[in-house]
């Protein structure tokens, strides 16, 4: 094996870490707006529903979020200056 | 080295990993080495800033000093207020927990909690205030942001936040009526109410202050509400929960807006159509404020809360980033002639107490104890968590003011003054405000009127002259500073649009929300009256929900017209109150939180709460007296107010700044106004403290009282502490992880 493979191999190792790198940390951010947003409230509605009603049906996405927003207008929160 | 930090685990349940990890002992030598590190760093960057006269300080500095400050107070106070007062216990289920229903109870990620928070707990008040305050120079304004955040605000929204959570959520004005009895109860519930309307007013009179002659502004803040209907439609209609898709359309198409708001204001029409007038734009405010309150959430207020979540993140994120790539060089002095004097034209008095005053969000905000006892503790996963969302939280807030600071001392101290003296003043004119601010003293070159007129121009507006409120001066700062990051002297018009807009979406979303609080707030107090008055309770009934929506904006609509016709400067005259009333909130919530103290007989550390307490009634005390009672025109409201009808008795045309008798009318009734409001909200929490007196001494005497906390229920759930998870507390996340691993499986195997 020749010395410039050998450092080939090893510019090649370190991309991969930094494309992986990257990879992560766009995940991360998207997990951290999906979350923040409510893009995952459904899911963990239904998840909520398997763990603690074994066997109800979930309503839809849509009437989940109609009954999000129908709680939101009777129980409004305050948000700061 | 591990073994050196005790770990104990906490367990409710012996087939269930550990609930809680409590680790105590020395902290490992790297990282004392590294707060070592961090102390030094934050005594040079203080010394500078304290230190360093004749030159121009370089506002890294003001990051350093601030966030080493954070870091110093999050390891050691922080954790004293946890160690001694809250004492979380992470065998308890929080509310969350215990009720989960995946609506409003729902145990929340702390690092996504952490994000909605500071959503909830910052807008545009960290971001106006400190802009106002730097007519005092750059010190003042920095020690009380960093030191009022770390020995005050953030100790109460944490203090408020822990007591909320073994209380299932109870707001502050409920704990107030469980802990202090009716009269005390009652008098906090009213104190909330009037606060919340003279808060959404001076609000208000921000982006009035901003928006108005602005067709550029105007336009691309009247677009965010098709924006948001178009959100509201597709997250009903089309693509129900794909929330952060609709979200990144909306934040492309405000951006859109932003630029068109450009071209529009370049053509006739464009001018003829969003050029308002002050009082114009002030009767759009309430009239989108009631429609806002009325209309159902997920229309408008949902889809505009996620857009200004989105942008409060981002924007805070490209500020920071902004002032340390530009490195911008502060104008300001570091304790300006007007701290010493107190006469300056931004606002009137002496350093203490009106600077303490003029910034309250960002160091102590009482409004916090709202979403600190409403939504937050709803969504905490552990009791542990509190000191990071309620203690981190407010660390970022002042974050925010700090930087917002900085944006104001950055800019030519001469434009600032130009920019924030009002037009009684200025004279309205690039001409007589060249005179005016060069005729101040202030040091430096003086400025010329075409140097006024070419940062208008600069940034596609006409004029920057008296444009008070705060939002102007941090546009373009900010504009300065991010358009010498990206975009050059080219992009300088759309950051100083960019900025204005988000200030005001931000503030709009506040002027909707609190609107819409204030209204129920409203409909359940005339419903707990005897006879008609019970149906306001049934909130399905629209007439009422109309009527109490007309009452709350037609209260603090009258404000804002007020303080956008006042002869004397709305900004100047209201906001002062505003800070009084943010505050004397403050003051309600450490109260209640000092009598919880005081019960559990931690009688040792009831100084935690007391100390910024105490220092918050001298402050707002001597402020309202001040108000009040000072015979100095520009500082007491009833003073002025006998100036001017001593005036008008005589038979005088004009006085002071009121050129017609009309003005003069105009000011003799808002002083009485003014003067009225300062005395009901001083005297409110006066009845709140003194009612906590009794108690507290009812308290000592019986040797300690109940407190109305909730029994405890065991917690059957684990969740990290703080931001990152530490070794013990990635080791018990493996076993409940292979835990739901393992069930998962063995259904899958059925």
């Amino acid at each position: 094996m020749s010395d410039a493979t050998a450092v080939g191999r090893r510019t090649d190792a370190r991309g991969r870490g930094v494309v992986r790198g990257i990879v992560r940390a766009g995940a991360a951010v998207r997990w951290y707006t999906t979350t923040l947003l409510g893009d995952r409230d459904y899911a963990r509605y239904v998840a909520h529903l398997a763990r603690t009603h074994p066997g109800a049906v979930p309503v839809t996405e849509k009437e989940y979020w109609r009954a999000r927003h129908a709680e939101q207008d009777a129980h409004p929160s305050a948000r700061c200056c | 080295m591990v073994a050196q930090s005790q770990v104990e685990l906490v367990r409710t349940d012996p087939e269930l990993p550990p609930v809680g990890v409590v680790e105590r002992g020395p902290a490992p030598p790297a990282r004392r080495v590294g707060l070592v590190v961090v102390a030094v760093l934050g005594a040079v960057a203080w010394s500078v800033l304290a230190l360093v006269r004749g030159e121009h300080v370089n506002a890294v500095w003001f990051v350093f000093a601030a966030v080493c400050t954070y870091v110093i107070a999050y390891r050691f106070y922080a954790r004293l207020v946890e160690s001694r007062i809250v004492r979380p216990r992470d065998d308890r289920a929080t509310p969350a927990e215990q009720l989960d229903n995946a609506k409003d109870f729902m145990p929340t990620d702390r690092r996504v909690l952490y994000g909605h928070h500071f959503a909830a707990i910052a807008g545009a008040g960290p971001l106006v205030g400190p802009v106002l305050a730097a007519q005092m120079g750059y010190l003042p304004g920095t020690v009380w942001i960093i030191v009022g955040c770390v020995l005050g605000g953030a100790v109460q929204d944490y203090l408020v936040l822990a007591l909320s959570v073994r209380r299932h959520g109870r707001s502050v004005g409920q704990m107030a009526r469980d802990e202090l009895g009716r009269v005390g109860g009652v008098a906090a519930l009213v104190a909330v109410f009037v606060i919340m309307i003279i808060l959404i007013a001076v609000l208000a009179l921000v982006v009035v202050n901003a928006l108005a002659q602005s067709p550029w502004g105007v336009f691309s803040l009247a677009m965010t509400i098709p924006i948001a209907l178009f959100m509201g439609v597709y997250l009903r209609v089309l693509r129900p929960g794909r929330v952060s898709e609709v979200t990144l359309i909306g934040v492309g198409l405000l951006l859109l807006a932003i630029v068109a708001g450009g071209w529009v204001a370049e053509t006739s029409w464009g001018q003829d159509w969003f050029t308002l007038s002050p009082v114009a734009l002030a009767w759009w405010l309430a009239a989108y404020g009631f429609a806002a309150s009325v209309l159902p959430v997920w229309l408008l207020l949902a889809p505009r809360d996620y857009l200004s979540t989105f942008m409060k993140v981002g924007t805070i994120v490209l500020l920071a980033v902004g002032i340390l790539v530009a490195r911008p060089e502060v104008q300001a002095p570091a304790v300006s002639q007007f701290a010493l004097r107190g006469d300056g034209p931004v606002f009137a008095g002496a350093l203490f107490p009106f600077l303490f005053i003029t910034i309250a969000c960002g160091a102590l905000s009482g409004f916090h104890s709202l979403i600190a006892s409403g939504t937050t503790p709803k969504m905490l996963e552990k009791e542990s968590q509190a000191k990071l969302i309620g203690y981190g939280g407010m660390m970022m807030e002042s974050f925010v003011a700090v930087m917002a600071l900085v944006t104001a001392v950055v800019i030519d101290q001469h434009l600032y003054f130009a920019i924030n003296a009002p037009a009684g003043a200025t004279g309205g004119t690039a001409e007589t405000a060249a005179a005016y601010v060069n005729g101040l003293g202030l040091g430096g070159t003086p400025i010329t009127p075409g140097e006024i007129q070419q940062a208008a121009t600069a940034v596609g507006e006409e004029s920057v002259v008296s444009r008070t409120g705060g939002a102007p001066t941090l546009a373009l700062g900010m504009s300065q500073v991010l358009s010498s990051v990206v975009g050059g002297s080219g992009l300088a018009a759309f950051w100083y649009h960019f900025a204005i807009m988000f200030e005001a979406l931000f503030i709009l979303t506040t002027v909707d929300a609190g609107t819409r609080v204030a209204r129920f707030m409203l409909s359940d107090s005339l419903g707990n009256l005897p006879g008609p008055g019970r149906r306001f309770r049934d909130p399905s009934w629209r007439v009422g929900a109309w009527l109490c929506a007309l009452v709350v904006v037609a209260l603090w609509g009258a404000i804002v017209l007020m303080g956008v016709t006042d002869p004397l400067g709305g900004i100047n005259t209201l906001f002062p109150l505003f800070g009084i009333a943010n505050q004397l909130l403050a003051a309600v919530a450490l109260t209640v939180v000092t009598v919880v103290v005081v019960k559990k007989r931690l009688y040792r550390w009831v100084w935690i709460p007391a100390l910024p307490l105490v220092w918050d009634l001298a402050v707002t005390m001597t402020a309202s007296y001040q108000k009040v009672f000072s015979a100095e025109p520009r500082i007491g409201y009833w003073a002025q107010h006998r100036a001017f009808q001593d005036a008008r008795a005589a038979g005088e045309q004009s006085f002071g700044v009121a050129k017609t008798p009309a003005e003069m009318d105009a000011v003799i009734r808002n002083t009485a106004i003014q003067g009225t409001l300062s005395i009901v909200f001083a005297g409110l929490v006066l009845v709140v403290v003194l009612a906590a007196v009794v108690v507290v001494v009812r308290s000592v005497r019986a040797g300690g009282l109940p407190t109305t906390e909730d029994p405890e229920v065991p917690s059957r759930l684990f969740a990290p502490k703080g931001m990152i998870p530490t070794p013990a507390e990635r080791e018990v996340q493996a076993q409940w992880d292979a835990r739901a691993a393992d069930r998962v499986g063995s259904v899958a195997a059925r």
